[in-house]
């Protein structure tokens, strides 16, 4: 029998808001643990939640962004757990009438489109950390407590178990990080924790409906690993069956050095959370005027803006995807195209680029690339100036002149190398005219190199023919 | 009379007449502590090195000015709910028990900028949950008017204190009527604000969504000059309601000629003390006289209010209680070996009887598979209370029913049947669960000497007229000029 994976994704995305979601302590990632708190934080007796309106907005432009409903009428719960790193015993999440529901993101994969429906957005508080050494006496004879991160705004995005590839689970997940860092709602950094995945994994035979049982792999931080669990999980899954038994409802946790999943707890020990409405928060209403406000504020969406430049710069689909990677990467294409209006010669440029070429002056890469165009710096002296430009902010003009660095197209000076490669060669001037061409390029290159790659490779081409004869 | 016997206005106008100091009041309050405290126990935490500091810095203070608020100078007592910054706070359990809050509660901010001096932390019910003030793991109050009597909860030490002249005024919270039956019992004047009407920043919660801050004076002008200080919109509580704030002297009128009062004839069952009737029918009478229509209405879901409080507060506050874990501050039991262990040993031995026995209530009817039957059939009930209420608000200015069904009981009466415990809060409870503000003043006594207390209720921030209506009968009363013999 053959089977096929269910897959049903879980993001954790960390928002950039200033503050947190029910104080104003500062949500500044790297700092000394428990430097961004208060009693809020603290959840000492007495103290009260006051919500950032920030954080609803934000859930509201990723809502939007993802075709989702947006719900009127948004109610607080807490969901009630004892561990150390939870302050009040209690999360404040949204349980019912999440903010955002019925949405998707639409993925390409091999060619095939494919839509991924999103169950729901909600907004809720992160947890605080427990740190098994001391972080500066470095003891472990005891357990700390960090709550720098409790009370960071956090939405959390589930997905539809419309997911039945790894590899669709992970080209769903660069889309909606994409999507979430152009609309400057999530910086997506994995390895912060910015972005956090958990995924719903459970086989069944082709053709059957019936989902199989289904098991929980927590707490993944990098695509790789999402995709080596999955197939791992799919893999053991698919074994359980063939061998005739039969698979438990678990949750598992991902081992990303020893490449295993293991189980960490079973769902009979499963939490009964005990949600109910937050009394201490009233329901926050969303009226019309305020999804139109936002909806006129959202950019454009990573997906329409690849379309858009294929067409309108005659970019190929693969071109256009790395420009549209990040919204820096494309509004700086965009602003690069009133100076330097040749759209594939920049594409290229910027694709190529061995640093973030966003980090460039629009002014200093358009001058070296008119540079090129004149002839005056080849490629590779244009590689040059622009890596020393980028590590010093130095103008151009200036790199060039102080490391003389613009193209000989003197004739005489070339002639003179020229004269000087066909006099040391002897033999190899012979075999050329012999008929072996590919000495051509031989001789090409001991006049770059006479000429410390100065040389205009076009003028050298063209006096060597005469020279050598062919 | 000694000046800690006088009240807050009284004690006003004779500072403004530089007749006394602060210092002396302070000095009176002391020797008052010092005599009955041994016999009372009305304070957890005195703070009496702090209020001599206090009362200097403010008579220098009122040396300068002419004018200066009417609490300037004036000792209060705090319930041990409110947080202090640096003083221990305990809310009555051994769970907090040597608690020093960093911060200050916004009701203490406030009577701290106005001038007021702190006595101390005064007793009460382990986290506010109890009727006679028998659940403070500090041990219990006594009621000044016999000390063989309980002061009624959960504020009890705040009215015992007040009661006695072991502070000119006092603090307390009101869940289920936790200000206004002590208020009665031993007394004394409680008013429970609408809920929103003070902050509820700083104080320990115990159920978040009827939990309501409000004074404990001596008689209504008193309460009217704590009101104008503790109502307001906090930016720091979300439920508290930004609504103008009145000058609630300005209700002290005495004169109701032409309001309509209602009396729910659901109040008066088996049950209310024969005593406690009689005199809150010669109240009734009383505001006829002064001019006041008086009607017979009904409160037709008033049975539903106690299961229906015994549904919410204890959901609220299982969850509001789950933060004392032993891990980040208070009660930590040493012996633990396991994460879970140290969790079970500190909340075993932190909590009270009374405590645990809500948290079970209240994570059972949260608990999956109740919830609908439980929880959310309550709120909808709670809903149906509400309109009750408003329904005979659209033509009455202000409710008229007794406090409690009887005056203050002995102790261990009631503490083995909780259910019969619970049934003493029979006529504030529903005051809560409609979010209304409801108010305690003294009507009467029993022939063996107890205070007796009329309750009024108002609709949602109608302080004024309770304060009008409640002046009124105190002008025409003697009531509140009683003291205990001690
Ligand atoms: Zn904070």
């Amino acid at each position: 029998m053959n089977y096929e994976p269910v897959i049903g994704l879980e993001v954790h995305a960390q928002l950039l808001t200033r503050t947190k979601l029910f104080c104003s302590c500062s949500t500044q990632f790297g700092n000394e643990p428990n430097a961004n708190t208060c009693p809020v934080c603290f959840g000492l007796p007495g103290v009260l939640p006051v919500l950032n309106r920030r954080v609803v907005e934000f859930a509201i432009r990723a809502g939007l962004a993802t075709n989702c409903q947006i719900t009127r009428k948004n109610i607080f719960a807490r969901k009630n757990y004892f561990y150390p790193d939870l302050p009040k015993g209690y999360q404040i999440s949204q349980y019912e009438n999440p903010i955002c529901t019925k949405g998707w993101i639409d993925i390409e994969v091999k060619g095939e489109k494919r839509r991924i429906g999103l169950t729901r957005i909600h907004m809720e508080e992160d947890a605080g950390k427990l740190l098994h050494e001391h972080p500066v006496s470095r003891s472990k004879a005891a357990s700390w407590v960090d709550l720098n991160r409790a009370g960071v705004p956090l939405l959390e995005i589930v997905s539809e178990p419309d997911i039945r590839l790894p590899e669709e689970g992970v080209v769903y997940l660069k889309e909606l990080r994409r999507i979430l860092m152009y609309l400057d709602v999530c910086d997506g950094n994995m390895e912060e924790g910015s972005l956090r995945c958990d995924a719903n994994i459970s086989i069944r035979p082709v053709g059957t409906k019936k989902f199989g049982t289904k098991v929980e792999i927590k707490n993944m931080n990098s695509f790789r690993h999402i995709e080596k669990a999955l197939y791992y999980e799919i893999k053991r899954q698919t074994e359980v069956l063939k061998g005739g038994g039969t698979t438990a409802q678990e949750t598992r946790l991902w081992d990303p050095e020893r490449e295993v999943s293991e189980s960490m707890r079973s769902k009979e020990e499963a939490h009964d959370y005990r949600y109910f409405p937050d009394p201490d928060l009233l329901p926050v209403e969303i009226d019309e005027r305020w999804i139109e406000k936002i909806q006129s504020n959202l950019p454009e969406l990573p997906q329409k803006k690849r379309d858009r430049f294929i067409k309108q710069f005659q970019l190929s689909p693969a071109q256009a995807e790395v420009l549209i990677e990040t919204g820096e990467i494309a509004s700086f294409f965009e602003q690069m195209l009133q100076k330097y209006p040749d759209s594939k010669k920049l594409a290229n440029w910027i694709i190529n680029s061995p640093f973030p070429v966003t980090k460039l002056n629009p002014d200093h890469l358009t001058k070296v690339l008119t540079l090129v165009d004149a002839g005056t710096l080849s490629s590779n002296m244009a590689k040059e100036v622009l890596q020393k430009v980028y590590e010093t902010g130095r103008p151009p003009e200036e790199v060039i002149e102080k490391e003389g660095l613009t193209q000989v197209s003197d004739t005489a000076a070339l002639e003179a190398a020229i004269n000087e490669a066909i006099s040391e060669n002897p033999k190899e001037v012979e075999r050329f005219r012999g008929g072996e061409e590919k000495l051509f390029a031989f001789f090409l290159g001991q006049v770059m190199k006479k000429t410390k790659g100065k040389a205009n490779p076009k003028i050298v081409a063209d006096l060597l023919r005469k020279k050598i004869g062919r | 009379m000694e000046l800690c016997d006088l009240t807050i206005h009284e004690l006003h106008e004779k500072l403004k007449k530089r007749e006394i100091r602060s210092l002396d009041i302070v000095d009176s309050v002391f020797k008052r502590i010092r005599s009955v405290e041994p016999k009372i126990h009305s304070y957890i935490t005195l703070t009496e090195e702090l209020a001599f500091i206090q009362a200097q810095t403010s008579d220098a203070m009122m040396e300068k000015q002419k004018d200066f608020p009417p609490l300037m100078g004036i000792p209060i007592g705090l319930k041990d709910i409110f947080l202090t910054q640096g003083i221990q706070t305990t809310c009555g359990s051994k769970i907090l028990e040597g608690y020093i809050p960093p911060y200050d509660a916004t009701t203490v901010e406030k009577l701290k900028q106005n001038g007021m001096i702190l006595t101390g932390k005064l007793n009460m019910d382990e986290f506010a949950m109890g009727s006679s003030n028998e659940t403070s793991s500090f041990g219990i109050v006594k009621n000044p008017w016999d000390l063989e009597r309980i002061p009624g909860g959960s504020s009890g030490g705040s009215v015992a204190a007040v009661s006695a002249g072991e502070c000119i005024a006092a603090t307390g919270t009101d869940t289920g009527g936790s200000i206004r039956q002590p208020a009665s019992l031993c007394g004394v004047v409680g008013l429970k604000p609408t809920y929103g009407r003070v902050s509820r920043y700083g104080v320990i919660a115990f159920a978040s969504s009827l939990d309501q801050v409000g004074p404990l004076t001596k008689d209504v002008t008193d309460s009217a000059l704590m009101m104008n200080l503790l109502a307001g919109h906090d930016p720091r509580d979300s439920t508290s309601l930004d609504e103008k704030v009145p000058d609630y002297t300005r209700s002290l009128i005495p004169d109701i000629k032409g309001w309509r009062l209602g009396v729910p004839k659901e109040y008066f069952v088996k049950g209310l003390d024969s005593e406690v009737e009689k005199s809150i029918r010669e109240a009734i009478r009383l505001f006829e006289k002064l001019g006041a229509k008086v009607d017979e209405v009904s409160l037709p879901h008033t049975d539903y209010g106690v299961p229906t409080y015994y549904i919410l507060a204890p959901a609220e506050a299982s969850s509001n209680l789950a933060r004392y874990d032993g891990i980040r501050y208070g009660y930590r039991q040493k012996e633990a070996t396991t994460l879970i262990d140290l969790y079970k040993r500190s909340r075993t031995k932190g909590f009270g009887v009374e405590v645990k026995r809500r948290i079970m209530l209240g994570t059972y009817v949260l608990s999956a598979g109740y919830y609908d039957a439980y929880y959310l059939k309550a709120q909808r009930v709670r809903t149906l209370i509400r309109r009750d209420f408003e329904k005979i608000f659209e033509n009455h200015d202000v409710i008229l029913a007794p406090t409690s069904p009887t005056a203050a009981w002995k102790f261990g009466e009631k503490t083995d049947d909780p259910l019969k415990m619970y049934l003493s809060d029979i006529y504030t409870i529903n005051v809560n669960l409609a979010g209304l503000p409801g108010m305690s003043i003294p009507c009467g006594f029993t022939k063996s000497g107890l205070p007796i207390g009329l309750q009024l209720i108002g609709s949602h921030f109608q302080e004024e007229k309770l304060l009008r209506a409640a002046y009124t009968y105190e002008q025409s009363t003697e009531w509140h000029k009683r003291r205990p013999k001690l």
